[in-house]
């Protein structure tokens, strides 16, 4: 008999692999219905330009997010996208708060429930404001509320970063320390966050290695 | 066929999408809830985690439904409407149709009227995502493989290994903040915005534990966000 696990790894394939034929269905039924295929041309040169570095990013987001958001949570996110600015906050402070352990079989559960619900929410605030888009558009565009969704990301990491830094402040040190010298040496870096994810993984997991090695965590 | 980026048939193919992504989450909802109770998490617990994810992602979800709003501009409303539900984000959406429509010697400032260009940006946009949803299902195996060895080797270490993993990610997001500070006083406004969600979270946890007050652990985080959100509205037009 299989268990849960398994189950859900089997489910999750055939949901991913179900998703790859709907989102290529899209534009092959744009062609087809208005008879308008591009030239391969254009559609290379399109994606010489986003590719390489999109292609990167999506394999170092696998590597990076899948052992944190479970099989479930990890094939469901990665259909919704919306990962780091959404999917990941909401299952790490879903975990946290029911004080489960990432990993292990309840922290998989947690982090599905919070990454369905997520993409739920998302996906029915998407298709209410479609209807009311009319309506809503100008309060979106107004001026006076832009700030607040210019800054939706330090709102959002500031209060994440509370509960994760001060109970690991001695695993904080060495990726923040360095991550905001580097950011501020190099500016222009922050259109290429997603990229530095790993690099804040790789020296988080070395700096929390020797701590670990030397006993002072 | 005439062609209009706002077409019955493109909001039709838009509604099969969005089903197949509702029908999809609430699928591992509905097991993972079912698995939950099987392990003796207790409902209350279970129903918190969904109220508390929802009540977090209803801001987050407004400014995904901004770029919606910035894509409509050029694209009409299902195309941007289907990639902001499935593995869509501005940050990508935005330079694919800007590339694709340089290679093809036009600027996104008007509402697209060829098809041609209007498939061939849709064919990048969805080309260029592609590996983030073909790659969890063929590198899962080996990935969660190796998280059990280590854990079993270890489990202390599997422990802090995933601890680390996450502050690694903060810290990237939390160092992007610092991006603009030699800009200026502006450049400082998304460093004070972060400490203000710090402050509001700090607060909410004192007031969790010295006070006794549960249930605002399922809204915490939701009122730092918005919160600190607010403040940046507040802070903006006086320091810029």
């Amino acid at each position: 008999m299989r268990n849960y696990m398994q189950d859900t790894d089997h489910y999750g394939k055939l949901w991913v692999w179900t998703a790859v034929i709907v989102i290529l269905m899209v534009p092959a039924a744009i062609c087809l219905r208005y008879g308008a295929w591009p030239e391969m041309t254009a559609v290379l040169k399109g994606l010489l330009g986003v590719a390489p570095i999109y292609w990167t990013v999506g394999v170092i987001e696998v590597i990076t997010y899948t052992p944190m958001l479970g099989v479930g949570g990890t094939y469901l996110a990665f259909v919704t996208g919306n990962l780091t600015s959404l999917k990941a906050p909401s299952a790490l402070n879903a975990m946290e708060n029911a004080g489960v352990k990432p990993g292990s079989e309840e922290g998989e559960v947690i982090s599905t429930l919070a990454i369905a619900t997520c993409s739920i929410v998302t996906t029915l605030v998407l298709a209410l404001g479609v209807v009311l888009l009319a309506l809503i558009t100008p309060i979106l565009n107004s001026p006076i509320l832009a700030p607040a969704f210019d800054h939706i990301l330090p709102a959002l990491f500031g209060g994440l970063a509370v509960v994760y830094v001060s109970k690991n402040w001695k695993l904080s040190i060495a990726p923040l320390v360095f991550m905001v010298a580097l950011f501020t040496a190099v500016p222009s870096l922050a259109g290429s966050v997603g990229v530095l994810v790993p690099v804040g993984v790789i020296i988080a997991l070395a700096a929390a290695r020797i701590l670990y090695k030397k006993g002072w965590v | 066929m005439n062609f209009n980026t706002n077409s019955a048939f493109l909001y039709g193919l838009a509604a099969l999408v969005i089903i197949f992504v509702l029908a999809q989450s609430v699928f591992f909802l509905v097991r993972a809830y079912r698995r939950g109770v099987e392990l003796g998490i207790s409902r209350a617990q279970l129903k918190k985690t969904v109220v508390s994810t929802a009540v977090f992602t209803i801001a987050p979800a407004i400014s995904i439904l901004i770029g919606i709003v910035t894509l409509s501009k050029f694209l009409g409303i299902p195309l941007p409407w289907i990639r902001m539900s499935v593995i869509g984000a501005i940050t990508y959406e935005l330079p694919a149709a800007t590339s694709t429509a340089n290679a093809l010697g036009l600027s996104l400032s008007d509402m697209i009227t060829d098809p041609k260009v209007y498939s061939a940006i849709a064919w990048v946009m969805t080309l260029g995502i592609l590996p983030s949803i073909i790659l969890p299902p063929i590198l899962m195996k080996k990935i969660q493989g190796g998280m059990l060895k280590l854990k079993n080797k270890d489990s202390k270490w599997g422990d802090l290994f995933l601890t680390a993993m996450f502050l690694g990610m903060i810290s990237a997001f939390l160092g992007m903040v610092f991006a603009d500070v030699r800009s200026g006083i502006a450049g400082w406004i998304p460093i004070f915005v972060l400490l203000f969600s710090a402050l509001i979270m700090a607060l909410c946890g004192l007031l969790i534990k010295k006070c006794n007050m549960k249930w605002l652990e399922t809204y915490a985080l939701a009122i730092s966000m918005v919160g600190a959100m607010a403040f940046a509205v507040v802070i903006t037009p006086i320091l810029v």
